[in-house]
């Protein structure tokens, strides 16, 4: 059991972080620590040039396979990509959901046609994706959707109807996966399909949904037969659960480290202040400190065990990996009060007129979302108890 | 990345778990904790003859097994979930630590060999000043006090809260000169427990798992060939010492925190009300998930800080870190052993509040370990200093 990296991947750490100081320059150096959670809407034009930058040094998408246009880096390798990316400050990917969901669930799951057509985008930076799975009636039950694809010969296309929502960056988007029920009797996870979609076209509107934090970053998508090309559908007709949950499996950890540099960076920002206001000096601030503190240091270690792979034997889950949104949402979710907190009565002046919120501010807010998004708390426990320690599972009422 | 056990130490920790299920059951525990000394000294030999525990981290040149600090977690952590009643903590986390950090040439040659062979030992540095201000554990609770009579030291004053004080063959005593305050003027000596002039009470103790005993040094006598390293200048191993026994403890405590939760789930998925299994109710299992999370999080942040203890030991990278790792394992594991048992008396419902169930042992062990060697909030004080304190930039 060793704690450090290896030596050439210390090598590789070096270069990353080379390459990030001569290039977050220029235009692109007010754009550091931008763009995270709360602050999404920030700069998305030099955003998007960022993220075109980022793929002329070859660092879009690392840990694809060479042949569809990555890097092939190894795990560790992405892991201190994501973590010097972090510390650099450099800002919020836009291209994230093409490069960590879209592109990994075409490339295990996509034709070559497919591959050929969506993948060069994605790597250059220059394609961006958003993902359509709630809806309405289907949340934390996403098996309920109702958006609807038919096939019509006439065409020789798929046409959807129905509506999405919480479809976060949809307007800054150029492409959209959908799941969709391909088979209008069917109920639950049989009978849906995995679409591939377009989003500039007349039967698909976008409409923003202000949030908590009184700017825009997900979104209403209607679906009013809209068109889908026959050969963007991912898997046959009936497979669309199956695609939707092996995208899950993608998220390996690899941007956790990356992810815990933002909360130290945080972390950091909040002792600052509490040293500085005085803060500092009281004792249940300081216990609340040294937590957060104490609960960040071991999330490192929980990843690096979670990267160190000791699986079930059974191919299952590991723990480690089964507790971490949880915990680290949770966490996170602290953070935000903790930050509050620390600040007193300035945390509720806000930087200007008339709903300009500090950084810290917008973290505080946004971090609400973060124990609801992607599995929420209840949800994740669910899960916990039911295949980390075998306790039955929920009963479930038949759809009416 | 190598942030997982090698297979040795998963034999290690298997054999170990294999073993203890086998002589730690719940009817050897409630023996033992029963008896004088807390502890079933037939098994104790056994221990030290066939599975050569005691040994595990003294350099093979002492007649040890040369073994690290992860492989001594990793064992710990299974006396942990057995509740395992022995002088194992005393005298290998605190005792052989002295020795290996604090311990001249010819303290260790002399005395490693014999703890080896079987011999229990601890390390006694507490006065009362350690149940001041809910709990002090570091140098402003070393109060003995050393004096020099011709080349011989003289130790006098009060031990309270020595782990095994009552039963242990040698002691390492923490005693400070007359007069000076905080981590100065600090000593250690190794003291045979039978020297004249040492009285030890072993105290009743609500958690009967684990003895704890006062000692009173009444002008004790020992030669210069007592005194570990140099005279007042002792306080940074002893930090060491205590840090690594930290380590250790916070790792019984993760291991605690597992078996209650284990036993507790168990019991939900049998236990039926309103013709279904208890396990079924959400609101049960959603107490479980945060045990396990809670568990598995503890479990990250031991084998970090046995990392750090292993580098600390020999000299290693990241050897400056282990104030950190200590407390930032021993706050984490003191909360979660402590929450997980109460948690567990709840889930079992009334069959969890009677002696005839092993959960009162849990929430009686965790309370205890909790308060050795400082708690939750003492530890993230200590870890607060560090982060907050000192000239603002
Ligand atoms: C900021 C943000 C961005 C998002 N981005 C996207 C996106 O890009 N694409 C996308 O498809 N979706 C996105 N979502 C949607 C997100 O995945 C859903 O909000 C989430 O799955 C929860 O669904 P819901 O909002 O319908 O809440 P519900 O499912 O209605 O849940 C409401 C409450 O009921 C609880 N609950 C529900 N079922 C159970 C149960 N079985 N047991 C116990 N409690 C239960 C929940 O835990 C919650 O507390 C985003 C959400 C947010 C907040």
């Amino acid at each position: 059991m060793k704690l450090s990296f290896s030596a050439e991947d210390e090598q590789f750490r070096q270069e990353v972080a080379t390459w990030l100081q001569q290039n977050l320059t220029g235009e692109f150096a007010k754009l550091r620590f931008r763009g995270g959670p709360g602050d999404e809407h920030m700069y998305p034009e030099e955003r998007k040039r960022w993220e075109q930058k980022l793929a002329e040094g070859g660092w879009t998408c690392i840990g694809w396979p060479t042949e569809y246009g990555g890097r092939g880096c190894s795990i560790e390798q992405q892991v201190i990509f994501n973590e010097e990316y972090a510390r650099a400050g450099a800002p919020g990917h836009v291209g994230h959901i093409g490069e960590g969901l879209a592109g990994p669930t075409i490339i295990a799951f996509g034709s070559e046609e497919q591959k050929q057509k969506y993948l060069p985008g994605i790597v250059a930076g220059t394609e961006l994706w958003c993902q359509g799975y709630s809806e309405p009636g289907a949340g934390s039950d996403l098996a309920n959707v109702k958006t609807r694809a038919r096939f019509d010969e006439e065409k020789g296309k798929w046409i959807i109807n129905g509506q999405k929502v919480w479809t976060s960056l949809a307007h800054e988007s150029d492409y959209i996966f959908v799941i969709a029920r391909t088979d209008p009797d069917s109920v639950a996870h049989k009978g849906l399909g995995f679409f591939l979609m377009k989003m500039d076209q007349p039967g698909i509107d976008v409409r923003g949904i202000e949030q908590i934090t009184g700017t825009c970053e997900f979104n209403e998508v209607f679906f009013d037969d809209a068109e889908c090309d026959a050969g963007d559908i991912v898997g046959a007709p009936g497979d669309g659960w199956k695609v939707a949950m092996g995208l899950l499996g993608f998220e390996r950890g690899v941007s956790t480290l990356g992810q815990q540099m933002q909360f130290q960076n945080e972390l950091n920002q909040v002792i600052e202040i509490a040293r500085r206001n005085g803060a500092a000096k009281n004792p249940a601030i300081r216990q609340r400190l040294a937590k957060a503190h104490t609960e960040l240091k071991i999330m490192r270690y929980n990843s690096m065990r979670m990267l160190s792979g000791q699986g079930g034997s059974d191919g299952s889950l590991q723990k480690e990996a089964l507790i971490y949104k949880l915990f680290w949402a949770t966490w996170h979710r602290t953070m935000g009060e903790l930050a509050m907190d620390v600040l007193g009565p300035e945390s509720q002046v806000l930087e200007g007129g008339p709903y300009e919120l500090s950084r810290l501010q917008a973290m505080y807010l946004f971090v609400r979302s973060d124990t609801i998004y992607g599995g929420t708390n209840e949800i994740q426990k669910n899960i916990i108890a039911e295949r980390g320690l075998g306790m039955p599972k929920e009963p479930r009422v038949a759809a009416k | 990345m190598d942030f997982a056990f090698t297979d040795e130490q998963l034999m290690i920790r298997d054999t170990a778990q294999a073993f203890l299920a086998e002589v730690s059951d719940s009817a050897a525990v409630r023996a033992a904790m029963v008896s004088e000394h807390g502890f079933d000294a037939e098994l104790w030999q056994r221990i030290c003859a066939d599975m050569y525990w005691q040994a595990i981290h003294i350099p093979e040149q002492y007649g040890g097994m040369g073994l690290g600090y992860v492989e001594l977690v990793a064992m710990v952590e299974q006396m942990g979930r057995f509740l395992l009643c022995s002088p194992f903590f005393s005298t290998v986390c605190l005792a052989t630590n002295a020795l290996l950090v604090a311990g001249t040439e010819e303290q260790k040659t002399r005395y490693l060999p014999r703890i080896c062979e079987g011999m229990t030992a601890t390390l006694a540095h507490t006065g009362a000043a350690a149940g001041q201000f809910g709990g002090q554990w570091h140098a402003e609770a070393v109060e003995a006090t050393v004096t020099r009579d011709g080349d011989d030291y003289m130790l006098s004053g009060e031990l309270r809260y020595v782990v095994d004080g009552g039963s242990a063959e040698l002691l390492i005593v923490a005693a400070r000169e007359p007069g000076s305050c905080g981590t100065d003027g600090i000593s250690l000596f190794v003291v045979p427990a039978d020297t004249l002039g040492i009285n030890r009470q072993i105290l009743p103790t609500m958690d009967q798992t684990r003895k704890l005993a006062n000692i009173s040094l009444d002008r004790v006598r020992v030669p210069p060939t007592a005194l570990m390293g140099e005279p007042g200048q002792a306080w940074p191993q002893l930090q060491t010492i205590i840090n690594l026994a930290t380590v250790a403890l916070a790792a019984e405590q993760m291991g605690g925190a597992q078996q209650v939760m284990d036993i507790t789930v168990e019991y939900t998925k049998e236990r039926t009300q309103f013709n279904r299994p208890i396990a079924s109710f959400q609101a049960i299992k959603h107490k479980a998930a945060d045990m396990m999370t809670q568990v598995e999080v503890a479990r990250s942040g031991v084998y970090y800080a046995a990392c750090v203890a292993q580098e600390a030991l020999t000299g290693g990278e990241l050897a400056g870190e282990l104030n950190e790792a200590a407390s930032v394992a021993k706050s984490y594991c003191s909360d979660v052993y402590f929450s997980n048992a109460g948690e567990a008396i709840q889930m079992h419902g009334g069959v969890g509040f009677t002696w005839e169930y092993d959960v009162h042992l849990y929430f009686k062990r965790a309370k205890a370990s909790e308060h050795l060697l400082g708690n939750g909030d003492y530890h993230r004080e200590r870890l607060a200093a560090m982060l907050l304190d000192g000239e603002v930039a």
